[in-house]
């Protein structure tokens, strides 16, 4: 019912914003493949780096795509410390405890900002927020390209950093062989430490990225984490290339049943894919094991 | 016990003695200084709506400036207001809440809300303490309709509103040799935008418009994009929003991206539409925006200079201010007549409010309260033009005239 060019633009801007999805997810899906463990403290740490992002604009004057340098390396770090001294010696050992663990701190991170920042919805204007590029029929929203390109040198750099590197090496030992990774001299705990905040760096990226289109509230990040799990379900639940490809499925579907149902009903396609992948394959279109 | 011991000593007699010689020596005021009159200011100044609810605390706070400067409620000899000023969050439960604070409070009055479900809340919570509430803007017909006795509002109603939207639309449109046949509807998907968008869908075709699709879009919405794409598709000659503040801004704004250009945009109670800060953040995306809403009545002099007021203490301009300014000095009026801080007899004087009552400064006709709705109330056609709000319609507020079709 729509003409072509219509639907074109819905499925690219449904694509471009399905690779930040992707950031979240990948985040995530790191978190769940080394430590195996699902991260509840995942949507309070995007709202963090959104409020961080806003405060860098707001105080600083710190345009959000050059906070990226700075915010990256500061939320790993932010990751880092959490999981080496928070989150796993309060785990005592124990997997399930730290499901809890991550519970309880996006519960005090949650109601941290809402202490700090109230719960106003706060935005933040740049002069690029609005421009539009033109791809022959399509106008594309320029921060939306940014954010595409951003995000895939993101993935891609995430990627070759785990297959290359000896500290990606040694992150993938240990989300294989725990204890083979501990018997050959990794230092486990140190591992898990640089998931986490790998972990954490991407939000931030991700937080950056989305800012200059977007709001942040105490409570913005829960609804992405929900998409962001049901990206990583779809893709299988450890893969980095499941995770992209899951995010630009789930953003075009997101956009399409916004298109054709309207805002207030354009999360539905999401969730009902989400619940026929855990009913049909639910090992996720690139797991291998259950 | 002697008695010596109950006697009053000499120096507690002479102490007492100088006590009462002072006080009957001191200035009336200072003996009879009447209790301070407690009224309640309900506006959601925190949360989505936070912004609507600061311009409605500056219209409320100036009023009782004012009344208090000119020598407070003389029907109690000088009684001056006290606000008790109270945050609805922009929800319903946090209106509800702020209205059971004020009642411990101990005030004869609630004035505000802004929004038609926080309205709703409120005004129940007062009417279980019979406890009078001014509505100042919350535009749903549910609010006057309900038979309560406490609840007045001075604004006009959803009824009224759209009642004159389509009129004065039918109006616009065959005044310009009625190029305007096709309309999208696009609304917020609560309680204000999907009403207004119902009475719209009936009432638009029997004036010879053609819906082509009515689109809902939640409040905070994070993006229009979708929205934009469909009025693209369909190029509708009008597009009628009503939305709230931020998700107007954002669809004017992403229509101007992708280049959508119908012959007019006439909004209905728009959030944005008639604001001075939309117009000056953005002119492009606001030029000619047309809005059927509630301002103030620009031949009122009195307005004129609460607007200079505002506007040189820095603050926006907006229709919030002058509504909740005339809704004190209604209730101030009612007081007055009332003759004391009493909730019942308040009640009774407002709804005995006549056109004798002039301290208000919109453009209403006489003021009547019937079941609560003030019948004097009507609502203006506004015009983005030049990067300033001008009245287009009805021609007897006017200080413009309509830009329509827009680049025809």
């Amino acid at each position: 019912m729509y003409a072509p060019a219509i639907v074109a633009e819905a499925v690219v801007n449904g694509l471009l914003t399905g690779s930040v999805y992707a950031l979240i997810a990948l985040g995530l899906t790191l978190v769940y493949g080394v430590l195996h463990i699902i991260n509840f403290a995942h949507g309070a740490l995007l709202t963090c780096a959104m409020f961080a992002v806003w405060v860098a604009h707001t105080a600083l004057g710190l345009d959000p795509y050059l906070a990226i340098p700075l915010l990256t390396p500061l939320f790993f770090g932010l990751g880092y410390v959490l999981q080496r001294f928070v989150i796993g010696p309060a785990s005592r050992g124990n997997d399930s405890n730290i499901l809890l663990v991550t519970l309880g701190l996006a519960i005090a991170i949650e109601n941290a900002l809402l202490a700090i920042f109230r719960s106003d919805t706060r935005t933040l204007s740049t002069d690029y927020g609005f421009q539009t590029v033109e791809l022959g029929p399509l106008l594309i929203a320029k921060p939306r390209l940014i954010g595409f390109a951003a995000a895939l040198a993101t993935t891609l750099i995430l990627w070759l950093a785990l297959a290359r590197t000896d500290t990606g090496k040694a992150i993938r030992a240990v989300a294989k062989e725990k204890l083979g990774a501990r018997l050959v001299g990794i230092d486990v705990e140190h591992v898990y430490a640089v998931t986490f905040g790998l972990g954490c760096a991407c939000l931030a990226v991700a937080a950056c990225l989305l800012m200059p289109s977007f709001y942040v509230n105490p409570r913005v990040g829960n609804a992405f984490v929900l998409v962001a799990f049901t990206i990583v379900v779809l893709g299988g639940m450890d893969s980095i290339p499941g995770a992209l490809l899951g995010a630009l499925f789930i953003g075009a579907v997101e956009s399409l049943s916004g298109l054709y149902f309207g805002d207030s009903l354009g999360q539905l396609g999401i969730f009902v894919i989400f619940i026929v992948v855990l009913l049909v394959r639910p090992t996720g279109l690139f797991g291998a094991k259950a | 016990m002697s008695l010596s011991e109950r006697r009053p000593s000499r120096r507690a007699v002479l102490w007492t003695g100088t006590g009462a010689a002072a006080l009957l020596a001191a200035p009336a005021y200072l003996r009879a200084q009447p209790a301070a009159v407690k009224i309640g200011i309900l506006q959601p100044v925190t949360g989505a709506l936070a912004q609507d609810g600061e311009l409605g605390r500056t219209g409320a706070e100036l009023a009782i400036g004012e009344i208090n400067a000119a020598g407070g409620i003389k029907a109690l000899g000088g009684a001056k207001l006290e606000m008790v000023f109270g945050d609805a969050r922009s929800n319903p439960e946090a209106g509800t809440q702020e209205v059971e604070r004020m009642q411990s409070d101990g005030v004869v009055a609630i004035v505000g809300g802004f929004a038609s479900p926080i309205c709703l809340a409120a005004t129940q919570a007062a009417a279980r303490y019979d406890l009078p509430y001014i509505v100042d803007v919350g535009v749903s017909d549910q609010i006057t309709g309900r038979g309560l006795k406490n609840t007045f509002r001075f604004a006009p109603g959803f009824g009224i509103v759209t009642a004159v939207a389509v009129e004065n639309l039918t109006k616009l449109n065959d005044g310009a040799g009625k190029p305007a046949k096709t309309v999208v509807l696009v609304h917020e998907d609560q309680l204000f935008g999907s009403g207004l968008a119902k009475l719209m869908q009936s009432e638009l075709p029997k004036r010879g418009f053609d819906i082509l699709d009515t689109i809902a879009h939640p409040t905070p919405a994070r993006d229009m994009s979708n929205i934009a794409l469909r009025i693209r598709a369909l190029n509708p000659d009008l597009v009628i929003p009503s939305s709230y503040y931020n998700e107007f801004v954002l669809l004017a704004r992403t229509m101007q991206q992708q280049r959508i250009r119908p012959k007019g945009i006439y909004a209905v109670l728009n959030g944005a539409a008639s604001n001075y800060r939309f117009v000056k953040e953005f002119p492009e995306a606001a030029a000619n925006v047309m809005d059927c809403n509630h301002w103030h009545d620009p031949r009122n002099p009195k307005a004129a200079e609460v607007k200079k007021q505002v506007e040189s203490s820095g603050k926006l301009w907006a229709y919030n201010v002058p509504l909740n300014y005339s809704c004190v000095k209604l209730l101030a009026d009612a007081i007055e007549r009332a003759g004391a801080a009493d909730r019942g007899k308040i009640t009774e004087a407002l709804a005995a409010t006549t056109g004798a009552f002039k301290g208000h400064i919109m453009p209403y006709g006489e003021t009547k309260f019937v079941n609560g709705q003030n019948q004097g109330a009507a609502p203006v056609n506004t015009q983005v033009q030049g990067n300033d709000i001008k009245v287009i319609f009805p021609d007897a507020f006017a200080d413009a005239r309509p830009v329509f079709p827009v680049g025809g």
